[in-house]
Order: structure tokens, then sequence, then C-alpha cells
């Protein structure tokens, strides 16, 4: 199988980038995508240039550091999906595969096809815990929590962190990204005593690395691996209102 | 040097109260003098880093990836194992600690073993209290299921999901301290050298994978929680990241390795399907609770597995271990795919699959439980090989996953190196010489947040009024020196291979002769055949880009560099152990049914080997069994 990418090539943060264009021949239906990276890599390396820098590690869709922009679609042709559990037999021989690192502000670029989303984890580190120490947990089952509500939780809990919902936002948002950590931890009897404080300074802590605002397109749940609603953006708002009449 | 592994006076259940009633102390206005180095984010890194935070000490964390939530303990799925018996069935902290001995085929300490067990149930508290949505029942308390090699259901389970679950509980919980200002995080950072002063360690050398500048941080004390190293292999079920540099620049520094070859390979991976393939995904092994395994009876069967009746079926796991079944440990049941696959009863396109099919228990418990259970692993299946497993059977093959094997630690989890400690998967300690299912996630939790923070203190009190080391000295300018000069003789060589080309052949070589199953001439053999990779590599590599820039082909290289010296040394071992036990099968040691046979008169011991410029030599740990006696391993 023979494919065209055209690839976006920037050697650091100030440089102006630009696309480049590779054929790439002797791939297999039965590749990943990033195996396919992989393989133009190590061609690359033969004719004495350097890779194209890209991120992956667990290459089983649940660490979140792959993550492209693949003909105009964060992850790819499919919904719902990491870069790296697509595949080539995705594409067709002779196709031209366009790739672009994820485009938002808040997520600069690095190099290649690698940006800085250590954004979230400034944004985790406003409140997305539960302030007990180590050693002062009572008894497991000593606090029942209905299947219903564990369940909740957990559907939200499901993110990994890969950026794919502010990176297709027409207005890079990262609403999807914050709800679900906050709707996860307070909709948790273990979370409640923080909720107030937890909703409120997470989204302040969004606004300021500069992610734009949600008007509910719903772009971001087509894309999230995981699957994660927007209904976690409503219940999030719904907890901004509360906190700050109760918070 | 005689090795101590510092077992604690008294009764199995009395040893670790024992520790800590005579550990010593440091008081909190003295905490905060002392700096940890913690490398690793992972569920032991990231507890041991925030736990140790809490207590007072300043920490430095390091990753290689983009944040530490990356760290590879977000792969596992299945669950985590503790002795609660929520399920009334019999189960105890004794039946545990006995499971995980007798898994281990009694090649683990009884002390580690059992405190393993007895920290398990309290884990479980803590992760709940820290927001973990374990699974649950109508009435609000928690579920468990039942994992291979033990006939009670001791597994806690977040959906598929446990690992990422537990890993984001340690994450926040490491997060909450950076906001404290009390652990600085350092992502993107891969430690190239570890720093000893007069004996003991007292710093790294850290590479910054974006700019390429070499750092240099000094501390008190450090700890590694770096992980396995079933990258060796190439192909495993590791994300590719996942190395074993850190080990073994500690190991190069006077760290003994223990049992190096001991190797965990994971029976329910999917097959291979290419050369050019990168990874094997892996599925979680909570599926053989429900899928039963099986292959067709005749040899190159040209029917789909459908077509296939009932009577024309060999369920091979029933069939040779009908108490465990599918439930059999992962050894047995991955030596038992082999067997199959290799008498030429294979299925799927490349011959190198068996069967796991969930129809029986699709029309038992219904579809709706089934996905349920294991929903997210179904659809996991589908992206990446198109199937529906709902309709027609997985096709899965033993894959490398787990490395038993790691730096050898004592009772404190400190190894050879004064203030060098090494926590989770990068140590061998508890598991001997086969990990029971659920006993990973486990192992690396209790670690570091239990047992790691309860024993450094044994040495820092020590280290209160010694002098604090600083990046200025001597060791660190010759540290960063031998970091600098390997970097330049990589880049230097200029050759006509790839990375991956060499890390190909060296993956081939191990797992041909270094895997599931192992003998003389083939061990000697590889060994061979490794140095000739070695020298292979370091005149014909070829690595593009600098050093001072974001290179990750020169990270690749340098990781494989170690791999390769790490492939001996497994080698080695593996020769070394004229007997089978646990994931360690040597072909010459087996019963006429294939079964594998220990010779506890002369291996009952862990080997623990030194560096010796360039060679290996080896040091024994005897186990002594004071309250279980060493039975024949049956799970039949």
């Amino acid at each position: 199988m023979q494919v065209t990418f055209k690839i976006w090539r920037q050697e650091g943060p100030k440089d102006k980038g630009a696309i480049r264009a590779y054929e790439v021949d002797g791939l297999t239906e039965d590749m990943s995508f990033l195996e396919a990276l992989d393989h133009l890599n190590e061609l690359l390396v033969l004719k004495d240039e350097k890779v194209i820098a890209f991120e992956y590690d667990c290459r089983e869709g649940i660490c979140g550091q792959c993550g492209v922009f693949i003909n105009g679609r964060a992850h790819g042709p499919h919904d719902n999906m990491t870069t790296c559990q697509l595949h080539m037999r995705s594409f067709k021989d002779g196709d031209t595969i366009v790739v672009e690192p994820w485009r938002a502000a808040s997520f600069p670029v690095i190099k290649d096809l690698i940006v800085d989303r250590s954004a979230f984890d400034r944004i985790i580190e406003q409140g997305a815990f539960i302030s007990a120490k180590t050693g002062t947990a009572p008894e497991a089952n000593a606090i029942p929590i209905p299947k219903e509500v564990s369940d909740r939780a957990m559907d939200a809990a499901a993110c990994i962190g890969c950026g794919a919902c502010v990176a297709t936002c027409k207005n890079s948002s990262a609403a999807l990204f914050t709800s679900a950590k906050i709707n996860h931890l307070n909709g948790l009897p273990q979370g409640h005593a923080e909720e107030h404080k937890r909703v409120a300074e997470m989204t302040y802590q969004m606004e300021i690395e500069g992610f734009g605002s949600c008007t509910f397109t719903g772009a971001c749940e087509v894309e999230c691996p995981e699957g994660i609603s927007i209904i976690n953006i409503a219940e999030m708002n719904a907890r901004v209102t509360k906190s700050k009449v109760l918070g | 040097m005689k090795l101590d592994a510092k077992i604690p006076e008294g009764k199995l259940q009395d040893k670790w109260q024992n520790y800590q009633v005579k550990s010593q102390l440091i008081n909190p206005a003295n905490k905060k003098k002392l700096n940890v180095i913690v490398v690793g984010s992972g569920l032991s890194g990231a507890g041991a880093a925030s736990t140790l935070a809490e207590l007072g000490y300043d920490i430095k964390c390091f990753c290689y990836q983009d944040s530490a939530r990356r760290a590879h303990s977000v792969a596992a799925q299945g669950g985590i194992n503790a002795a609660k018996n929520y399920q009334h069935d019999g189960d105890s902290v004794w039946r545990m600690f006995y499971d995980t001995l007798k898994g281990g085929d009694f090649r683990s300490r009884e002390a580690n073993t059992y405190r393993l067990a007895e920290l398990s149930a309290p884990l479980i508290d803590h992760y709940v209290q820290q927001g973990v949505p374990f699974a649950r029942e109508y009435g609000g308390t928690l579920v468990n299921r039942s994992f291979g090699g033990v006939q009670v259901q001791r597994t806690f389970y977040a959906r598929g999901q446990t690992g990422q679950q537990l890993l984001m509980a340690a994450y926040s919980q490491l997060y909450k301290m950076v906001r404290a200002k009390k652990v600085e995080m350092f992502p993107r950072s891969e430690m190239l050298d570890l720093v000893v002063i007069d004996g003991k360690a007292k710093g790294i050398i850290v590479r910054d994978l974006v700019t390429g500048a070499l750092k240099r941080y000094a501390a008190d004390a450090v700890v590694l929680a770096t992980g396995g190293y079933s990258r060796v292999f190439r192909l495993s079920t590791l994300a590719i990241g996942c190395n074993g540099s850190a080990l073994w620049k500690a190991h190069k520094k006077g760290a003994f390795f223990g049992a190096p070859s001991f190797t965990q390979i994971h029976p329910t991976a999917l097959p291979q399907s290419s050369e050019a393939q990168s990874k094997l995904t892996l599925m979680s092994e909570s599926l053989r609770n429900d899928g039963r395994i099986w292959v067709p009876k005749q040899k190159d069967d040209p029917r789909k597995a459908n077509d296939i009746p009932e009577e024309e079926r060999d369920y091979y796991l029933e069939r040779r271990y009908p108490s465990f079944g599918n439930l059999a440990p992962r050894d047995i049941a991955s030596r038992a795919a082999k067997e199959r696959i290799d008498a030429g009863f294979g299925v799927g396109r490349l011959k190198n699959a068996v069967y796991l099919d969930f129809k029986h228990a699709i029309e038992r418990f219904g579809l709706e439980t089934i996905k349920d259970r294991y929903g997210n692993l179904f659809k996991m299946y589908k992206k990446i090989t198109g199937i529906d497993a709902y309709k027609e059977p997985m096709q899965i093959s033993p894959a490398a996953h787990f490395s038993m094997g790691g730096l050898w630690v004592d009772y404190e989890l400190m190894t050879t190196v004064p203030g060098l400690y090494a926590i989770g998967e990068c140590n061998f300690s508890d598991h001997g010489a086969n990990r029971l299912g659920a006993n990973s996630l486990l192992q690396a939790s209790v670690d570091g947040y239990f047992i790691l923070p309860n024993t450094i203190n044994n040495y820092l009190a020590n280290e209160i009024k010694a002098d604090h080391p600083t990046i200025e000295h001597p060791a660190f300018d010759k540290a960063e020196q031998e970091v600098k000069s390997n970097i330049e003789r990589v880049l230097a060589i200029n050759g006509t291979k790839t990375v991956d080309h060499f890390h190909r052949e060296l993956g081939k070589v191990m797992w041909q002769e270094c895997a599931m199953s192992r003998n003389k001439a083939g061990l000697e053999k590889a060994i061979q055949q490794i140095k000739e990779i070695r020298n292979a590599f370091w005149s014909a590599v070829k690595v593009t880009g600098d050093s001072n820039e974001l290179n990750t082909e020169l990270e690749k290289a340098l990781r494989l560099a170690d791999f390769i010296e790490l492939g001996i040394l497994m080698c080695t071992d593996a020769l070394e152990r004229d007997e089978s036990c646990g994931a360690h099968f040597r072909e010459e040691y087996q019963t006429e049914e294939g079964e594998a046979v220990r010779v506890d008169e002369a291996y009952s011991y862990v080997s623990a080997w030194e560096y010796d410029s360039g060679d290996f030599k080896l040091h024994k740990e005897a186990l002594e069994f004071e309250f279980v006696k060493p039975s024949v391993r049956s799970y039949k």
C-alpha cells in the first residue's frame, strides 16, 4: 500500500512551520497509523534526514499521549477513537493523508506534531483531588455508593486527557475535559466536602489558561475516545452557578 | 558481600508491625531539610512522591512522558486484589499470601509476600477515599471478581480501566502536593545516570527531552519507580517508551539485579500481524472469567470458528487443568497456548493465535451482563481488529508482559546501594517467578503509599547530620561527562541501519530463546548473538538530528543500548538456573506431561547479579521457608 503523507514540520516553538509531502510505499493495511509514521521515520533516517517528532506511549488507547489532526479531524476519520487505534485499513491505496498537530493557543507546538498540554495538568492542580492524606481512610464499604452514582462518576472519570476535545472545538474550549473531572469527583460522596471550591478554582484556571468558552456545538463528544458526553458540560455549568450561590 | 534481606523478627503476622516499632523516626522539622528524588510517576512513583511530600519531605519527581498521568500503570485493565473477604468466600490475608507465594512458585520471600497481602485491604480503603469509582452493587457495596490462579473473588475493578482510575487518583494526589509546593514535577525528563558519593546514592543526571540539556539534581535519597523492562523483547504489552535504562545505570553503579530473567508472558494479548508491528495490545485477563479458550481438534482446520461444532473443539485449559480451567495462572496458560500453537493447532491468518470465546457466557448471563462487565474491552478489540467479539470468538496470543525481576531490594525496598530504593515493577520482591493477575497494581501501590514512606526514614534519620550533597561535587562532573560522551558516541557512528532495526533483531533473539521456554544451548547461542548485535549496533547504527534538541531517535538509541546489555544479563540468569519455576521454563526440566520441574535443593534462592566491568557476578539470597512448606505447584 502506498500513500502520500502531508505532514506539518516545525523545528521549534518560535519557528514558522510548513506542510511537507512524503510519498511512502511498502505499507500494509494491518499497520497502525503510528506504525506507518514509524516506517516513514526509518526511511527518513536512512536518507539522513531528521525524523518527524510525534507523540505516543501506550499505543492501546489509554495513556492519552498520542493525538494528531488527520485529514482535518482529531484522531482521524473515525468517531471516538485515539490516533494509536487507527489502522491503515481505514485508508485507500494512493490516498493523501494530511497530518497536523493539535491547533489551540493553549497547546503551543513544541516541535512538528508535538504540542504542550501542560495546561491540563495545571487545571488538575487546582482542585481535581480529594484532600485526604494517605493513611486516613475509613473502611471502604463504610460509605455505600449506589451503582448508578458510581457508574455516572466512572463515565466522567474515563477521560484520558488527550486534548482532542480542545483541538476539535472551534473555540478551543476545555469544557469537556474540565467538566468530566469535576463531575467525577463532585458526583461521589468523598468529593462533596470540597465541591464548590473545586468547581470555582478549576473553571477559573481553565479561563486563565486561555481556553475558549463552550458554545455547545457537540464537536468534542464526537472525537472523545472515551465517548464522554457534553451533558457533563451542562452539569458543570449548573455546578458553577450553585457554587456561586452556596460556595 | 553478603546479602542481608533485613527480615524483621517474629511471627509472619507480626513482622511488619515489629519493623515499624523499631524503625527510626524523623521529627517534622527535620523532614523539611531532607530532599528525595523519585524517578517515575506511575502508581508507585506518584504514590511515594505524594505521600513523602505529605509527610514533609521535599520531593522532585521525574517522568519521560509529557505528563505524570501517562505512566504505564494506566494500561492495567482488569483489577487490583485485596483480602477484604467481602464476598464471604473464605478469603483471608493468609490465603492471599499463600496464593501469591504459590503463584510465584516459591521463589519470593515469605515476609515480603505476606506484607503485600496484609496491606491490600487498607489500600482499597485509601483508593475509595481518593475517589476511585470502583464497580458497585445496587446496594452500594463494592463488587469483586475472580482472577487467574485463585479460587476466591478478591479483585476490585473500575470497568476495564482499573489502572487508569488508580493512576488518576495517584496523579491527582501528586498534583495536590505540587500545588502545596512540596513536589516539583519534571515531565519530559529522562534519568540517564545515578550519582553515587561515598557509596551512597545522592543524585541523578537527567536529560531534558525538549531542549536536550543535561541537568544535575542532588538529593538525600533516590527512589526508582521506573516500571518494567519487557520492551527488551521489542514486541510486548508495554508502552513504547517503557525502558530499563534507569535500572541499568543503577546496576552499573552497584545495585544488584535480582532474577532478571523472570519475565511474565501474558496469555491474552492480540497476536502479531506484521513485521512492522510496534506493540502487542493486551486484552485483560479478566476476560478469562467468562471466556473459554479453545483451538480446533483438527490441525489447520479451514472452517470459521462459529462453524466448528462443540465436539470438535479442544478446550485445552479445561482439559489439562480441570480445577482451575480457564483461570489457570498466566505462565501455565501461556505455555499451554504455545504448546497447541507449536503443535500446529493455532488459528488466525498466521496460525499464531487461540480462540477466546464468549458464546457460552452470553447464552448463560445475557448480552447485557457481558457488555456491562467487559464492554470497553470488546470495543477496543473491535477498534483494533475490526471484529465484533460478541458474534465470533476473539483471537489471542501470548506476549511479553511483566518483569518479575528487577533491582534486588531488601525488606525496606532498598537496593544494595545505600540510599537507593526501587519500588513497584522495577524491583524484584513479591512475585517470585510468576505474578498473579491483579497483583501488579497492588504491589506498585503498597510499595509507594505504605511501605517506602515507612522505611525510608530509617535511612534518612542518619542523613540529617550528614553533608547534604551539592551538584558541584566531582561525582556529578564525572557522571555528566560520561552521559555526554555516551550520547556523542551514539551520534558519531552515523552508520547504515536504524535503531528499530537493531531492536527488532534483539527482540527476535530474546523471544526465541529467553521467553516462554528456554534451554541451555539456545541461551548460550543467544548470548553470542546479542553480543554480535551489540557490536553491530555500536558500529552501524544511524541516528539523525542533534543532542541539543528534541530527538526521539536519540532517545530510542540510548534506551536500546541499555536493553542490549540487559538482554545478555537476562540470558545469563536463565542459563544459570537449572530448573523450571513459574515463568522460567527450562525444557530440560519438565515432566512427561510437560509440567515444570522445580529443583528446590539447588535453586531455592534469589539470584542477585553484580555488575563487574562488563561481566556479571552471581550472589545468592537463600530463600528460607519458615511458615509454609513449598509444594509442587499444581492447578490440576
